[in-house]
């Protein structure tokens, strides 16, 4: 009976992946508790709950054959597309941002739907013109990746903005495109930061500016960047042990539970946890790789090979941004900070994977 | 060209997409050791400095403020103490709207407009980002109502305080004087003095009196305490500590009893009253009339009785007793001839007949006696038992003023006496060479004549009197007061004695000074200016009568206080010390626009002598200034 249970739960779920999840996943929940003061398990019991819809979320999603997931990729762009719109008309404003629509029950914030429609509708946009991509199709990709990006940079919402240009992206890149094209965007990017910056908000120009130099501005923008690197630093090889880091458990550090938790992590658990985290990222990372390196499809190839890609732009650009190399763009640490929303964007991409890794035999048939 | 050719070939495509995945894989590597980079450089290179920079963020040093030293009379009765009390402090800088902050405060607890007034002048006074207090002494209930508003009022905070009492009220104020807030001027010195350590977290200092003369004892040594803080400066909990030290306790010589009934004596005029032990220059009574109430400055004073105090025409702040400068009058009349004495320029027998009227030779002008007509026969003893002006003006002229100068400087006049609290002046008793300094302009005979009986540019303080007095009746042997009896530490209790200056020898000879006693002794019997006043008492007084001008008179112009306004009537000194025999105490009485000495001051020396040498309280009403005053009384002087 009991290994029925086991049997259908581990129905379709890549052990190897589901391992490396799980570990993080573990260590992300230590540090949430220590992270919330230490002293009351309403933060994790609350994360617990995230995480299992998150699980759900996970294993339904590897339950659906890819090709199901590809005849979905259009309607749920568009209907992403949709709710983008609905947003920016109707959306509710919150910490001057205007990002959720209020559906009454619940709110919604359509940006983290499109980080998995994203890469689904140019994944599937690639498959069907298989035969012979031509540089209008990148262009035309481009565009269906543009207007989305657009939209979430407009609420403002750079993270986000940014993982689902990378997701895009990197359906793109992996679909084929040119060096020589990458380089002169690239080229044209740099050339075009002049004209870009003005068109900036003040806070966004502040990000850049502060991590330039972050104690021009100490008590202020850089000081998120200084009390994270302090409590990092702070923590030496071994760390000063959980629930000890001065600090975090002071209040030192802002949003310790979300965008900075890595600051947490890195000053109870020392350089031993950061190394360890960061081969935890590697793993799933390698494996995310290989199950896109084993596809059968060109659907099926590029959508893993993004999801992975851009899981791992998530944990650069937090632990980049923690540790003071990289601009403070509202990035959370992926499986380990504290909230919903991102966790279960994360695992409903970890469930396409699995879906896609143990889908391939019948498909390639 | 086909960029898009590869994708035709399902193996090219695959080939192609693997090798986007090795460069991806490359990177993702690449990214990752850059990390790991930035963490070991955190994390091992760099680990001491962010280590220190941790340590510095969470632990603070916070000052704690030592009690303040006791004031305690002689006889053990508290001038001055402390009680710990809640105040409700506010951060300037950390409010935005003040006065909209200050009425949605008045809603949750009393703020009177007098808390306005005062806290908006501190505001004006402070830095932005000091804690001032906007309401003092708290409640149980106050403290209770903020602390559930207290979300309300970002910047406000509930502090447990010691504050400064000054349990008599009134009384002694002048002496005790009080403690205000530190100022720029405060700091400046704190910092010249290199007591700034000391003084974090004390935010007030002893201004005047007691409180600011002996502020290093009163003051004691701040503890520290290292707290470890959060974010928000809140202190978690505490790492170590060190105890602050107490502030030693005064035990000072003012006799709180007698000071009060010394007080009350002075009934409705103003005036000073110094009383000295003579065999140890112990002040007793240091008296300034009208006082003030010391608690007034506690935690800032409102502008409103600021203003009352500072511009009020009684100077209520003004310490007549050793800031006043009044011409010493006839007091100064056993001086000059004791001088004469000394310089043999008299003998006790030596006699003048008294026309009413003293003449420099050649010298049309009439220094006129009090008394018209004069006094007849009159050798020294007579001279000061019936005050006689005419005698002395010609003594002060064989003198000379530089002969005066010096005899009087030996008891001290025209030099502060070294009390041990700050403000005194030093009075003036003037030489040739003065004037010459001052007014570049030689000395006259004429100026000679007018010190002779206490006027002229003879200035003396109601201290300076009543040392000199003190040093007559101990045996002309100088006497220094002062106000500190003892410090008594904080911890052990111990006392330490107040250094007195050491015994020294007689400036004058005991044969002279005898003829001045017996003169003195006289003034309070039958005859004598100060006869009525002495009357019935059971010891025996030596005294001297005196009569400041306010304004100058006009040559032949008579005196007449019934047209004159009351702030233009004479100020009436007395000196005395009893008993004769062995004296106990010596004083010195100023009643300013009192008239006669023997009639105002007169009744304030017996009731102090009464109180001090029999234990007698006063039951007679203290006296009220009249309006006028009735016919010329008899023991004018």
């Amino acid at each position: 009976m009991i290994n029925r249970i086991f049997d259908f739960l581990a129905r379709r779920i890549d052990g190897p992946l589901m391992a490396a999840i799980a570990l993080t996943v573990a260590l992300g929940l230590t540090v949430v508790y220590s992270a919330s003061g230490g002293g009351s398990p309403d933060r994790v019991l609350s994360q617990g709950r995230n995480l299992a819809l998150a699980l759900c979320a996970l294993w339904v999603l590897a339950q659906i054959h890819p090709q199901t997931l590809m005849r979905l990729a259009f309607p749920v762009y568009v209907a992403g597309l949709a709710l983008l719109v609905a947003v920016a008309v109707f959306g509710e404003v919150r910490n001057g941002a205007r990002r959720w629509l209020n559906l009454g029950f619940t709110t919604l914030q359509p940006s983290e739907v499109m980080k998995i429609a994203v890469p689904l509708m140019l994944a599937w946009f690639f498959h069907r013109h298989e035969e012979g991509v031509r540089l209008r199709d990148y262009a035309l990709a481009a565009v269906l990746l543009a207007i989305p990006v657009g939209l979430i940079a407009r609420q403002p919402d750079l993270g986000t903005a940014l993982l689902v240009f990378a997701s895009g992206f990197f359906v793109i890149f992996l679909a084929g495109l040119s060096w020589r094209v990458l380089t002169s965007i690239v080229a044209l990017g740099a050339a075009a930061v002049p004209f870009i910056w003005p068109m900036l908000h003040d806070y966004q120009r502040q990000r850049i500016l502060t991590l330039l130099d972050p104690s021009e501005d100490p008590l202020g923008a850089g000081y998120h960047i200084i009390q994270s690197t302090i409590a990092i630093g702070s923590g030496g090889i071994l760390g000063k042990g959980w629930l000890n880091g001065t600090q975090a458990q002071l209040d030192f550090v802002p949003e310790r539970s979300t965008d900075f938790i890595l600051a947490v992590f890195g000053e109870e658990f020392g350089l031993v946890g950061n190394i360890v985290l960061t081969m935890l990222y590697v793993l799933i990372i390698a494996r995310g790789m290989m199950i896109a390196a084993n596809a059968s499809t060109v659907f099926s190839r590029l959508v893993a090979g993004a999801i992975t890609l851009t899981f791992f732009t998530y944990a650069f650009v937090n632990m980049g941004m923690v540790s003071g190399i990289l601009p403070v763009v509202g990035v959370p640490l992926p499986m380990v900070s504290y909230g919903g929303t991102a966790l279960l964007s994360v695992l409903a991409g970890f469930g396409i994977l699995m879906s896609i890794s143990t889908h391939k035999q019948l498909v390639s048939s | 060209m086909m960029l898009g050719q590869a994708l035709r070939d399902p193996r090219t495509e695959l080939r192609v997409f693997r090798n986007r995945m090795m460069a991806a894989g490359l990177a993702i590597l690449v990214a990752f050791a850059l990390l790991l980079a930035r963490f070991t450089w955190l994390q091992v290179v760099q680990q001491q400095y962010y280590h220190t920079l941790a340590e510095q963020n969470r632990i603070s040093v916070v000052p704690v403020v030592p009690g303040r030293g006791l004031i305690l009379d002689r006889n053990g009765q508290v001038l001055a103490a402390n009680y710990s009390a809640y105040t409700l402090e506010v951060t300037p800088s950390k409010v935005a709207n003040m006065d909209h902050a200050i009425d949605e405060l008045a809603k949750v607890i009393e703020v009177s407009p007098r808390d306005r007034r005062r806290f908006r002048k501190l505001q004006e006074e402070s830095k932005n980002f000091e804690s001032l207090p906007i309401r003092t002494r708290l409640t149980e209930e106050e403290v209770a109502r903020f602390a559930v508003n207290r979300f309300r009022f970002p910047g406000f905070e509930i502090k447990a305080r010691l504050f400064r009492s000054y349990p008599q009220g009134d009384v002694a104020s002048h002496a005790i004087g009080y403690i205000g807030r530190i100022n720029d001027a405060d700091l400046q010195r704190i910092d010249a003095e290199g007591l700034s350590a000391n003084y974090k977290g004390t935010d007030h200092i002893g201004k005047l009196g007691l409180e600011g003369a002996y502020e290093k004892e009163l003051h004691g040594v701040t503890g520290s305490e290292q707290v470890e803080i959060d974010a928000g400066g809140r202190a978690i909990r505490s790492l170590s500590r060190t105890e602050p030290q107490s502030g030693n306790n005064l035990i000072v010589t003012l006799d709180v009893n007698l000071q009060k009934i010394a007080e009350q004596a002075f009934g409705d005029y103003k005036g000073a009253l110094v009383a000295i032990d003579p065999r140890t220059g112990d002040v007793l009574a240091l008296v300034s009339m009208p006082n003030f109430d010391p608690n007034l400055f506690v935690d800032g004073i409102d502008p409103q009785n600021w203003d009352a105090l500072n511009n009020s025409p009684d100077k209520p702040l003004n310490d007549r007793a050793l800031r006043g400068q009044y011409p010493p009058g006839s007091t100064i009349k056993p001086f000059m001839a004791l001088a004469a004495l000394e310089y043999h320029k008299r003998s006790p027998s030596y006699s003048i007949s008294d026309p009413g009227y003293f003449t420099l030779p050649g010298v049309a002008h009439r220094y006129r006696d009090w008394k018209k007509g004069g006094h007849g026969m009159v050798d020294m003893h007579r001279a000061i038992v019936v005050s006689c002006d005419t005698y002395f003006y010609g003594l002060a002229n064989e003198m000379g003023i530089d002969a005066i100068h010096d005899f009087l400087a030996r008891f001290g006049f025209g030099a502060r006496t070294g009390i041990d609290i700050d403000g005194e002046l030093p009075g003036l008793a003037p030489s040739q060479q003065w004037k010459m300094q001052r007014f570049k302009q030689k000395w006259y005979a004429g100026d000679t004549v007018s010190v002779g009986i206490g006027q002229g540019y003879m200035l003396a303080t109601p201290l300076q009197l009543a040392a000199a007095t003190a040093t007559l009746a101990n045996g002309g042997i100088p006497v220094h007061p002062h106000l500190l009896k003892a410090i008594q530490d904080a911890k052990t209790h111990e006392e330490r004695a107040y250094a007195a200056k050491g015994a020294g020898t007689p400036i004058v000879k005991p044969e002279n000074l005898a003829v001045i006693r017996a003169a003195m002794a006289d003034v309070t019997k039958p005859g004598g200016t100060a006869a009525r006043a002495a009357a019935g008492a059971p010891y025996s007084i030596a005294a001297k009568t005196g009569t400041a001008q306010v304004v100058g008179m006009k040559q032949g112009e008579k005196y007449d206080e019934k047209r004159m306004k009351r702030e233009h009537w004479d100020h009436a000194l007395l000196i005395a010390f009893a008993p004769v025999e062995d004296p106990k105490l010596a004083l010195a009485i100023l009643v300013e626009n009192g008239q006669h000495g023997g009639s105002t001051a007169g009744p304030i020396a017996r009731t102090v002598f009464d109180y001090y040498l029999t234990g007698k309280k006063p039951t007679a009403k203290p006296p009220r200034p009249p309006e006028t005053l009735g016919p010329e009384e008899e023991e004018h002087d």
